[in-house]
């Protein structure tokens, strides 16, 4: 309402409570530990996905996703990765989107996009090997 | 900072006057394979459905991907993992405090430059010569 040079407040009343999110360490955490997990996860998925689906046949990635480890190793880079370059890109719209509603919007967007996705790409596998 | 002649004081970042560093380039490049594989990992979860989808839906997918175009794409996509794999661990490094004086960085940021150019030509060649298809 008043503007703050009317208000009675302290400068650092003012600012308490409304400054960082308070999770910046948490995020700083999950974005090393799923780095690390795709350091493994990644280059294990590309020099096989390509050495035994690299061909293009539809019968090679059915082989290769019905193959246990391989399924779970899917799964695992899906949802590591996923949620890996949520946490990215989180950090690319906080540095470059300033307008209060794209910011939101374009946070909101990055928080179910990867999820929705994630979850269909995980149901996939699970219907390649369990599927009718 | 009394006697210290300004002239002698480390300028900060300028928007006019800068020279090329490649940890500078490593760094926007980290950025930018980070932004594309975020694209090519919804195209992952795609391929994936689809797969699950049957082979009506997944042969066309096939098709491109294995058409001039797709090939472009996922050996650009093989190249901007491999540097993000990389310049990620040198990253890791330097979280521990170590490789950030500015000729360790440079030649590591070098070295990750390298990688990203040397490993999807070494897949290529692999698929191509290697006589595992």
């Amino acid at each position: 309402m008043s503007g703050p040079e009317r208000s009675m407040r302290t400068p650092l009343g003012r600012v308490r409570h409304h400054g960082a999110a308070g999770e910046g360490t948490g995020h700083f955490i999950a974005q090393r530990w799923t780095a690390i997990a795709l350091a493994l996860l990644a280059p294990w998925f590309v020099v096989n996905a390509a050495l035994s689906i690299g061909g293009g046949s539809y019968t090679a990635v059915i082989d290769f996703l019905t193959d246990p480890v391989n399924a779970v190793g899917v799964m695992l880079l899906v949802a590591v990765s996923f949620y890996h370059m949520a946490l990215g890109m989180q950090e690319i719209i906080a540095d470059y989107i300033h307008k209060p509603f794209s910011k939101i919007s374009l946070l909101l967007l990055n928080a179910f996009v990867p999820f929705v996705l994630a979850a269909g790409a995980v149901f996939a596998v699970l219907l390649v090997n369990f599927g009718a | 900072m009394a006697g210290v002649r300004p002239d002698q004081r480390p300028i900060s970042p300028h928007v006019s006057i800068w020279r090329w560093h490649v940890t500078m380039a490593s760094s926007i490049l980290h950025r930018a394979t980070g932004f594309g594989l975020y694209v090519a990992a919804l195209g992952l979860a795609l391929w994936l459905m689809a797969a699950a989808a049957g082979p009506q839906m997944y042969e066309p997918l096939m098709a491109f991907l294995m058409g001039p175009l797709g090939q472009i794409a996922l050996y650009l996509i093989v190249a901007a993992i491999a540097y993000h794999l990389a310049n990620g661990i040198r990253h890791l490094v330097f979280d521990t405090g170590a490789g950030l004086a500015p000729s360790e960085a440079d030649t590591t940021a070098w070295f990750v430059i390298l990688f990203a150019i040397a490993v999807p030509i070494g897949l290529w060649a692999l698929l191509t010569f290697g006589g595992v298809r």
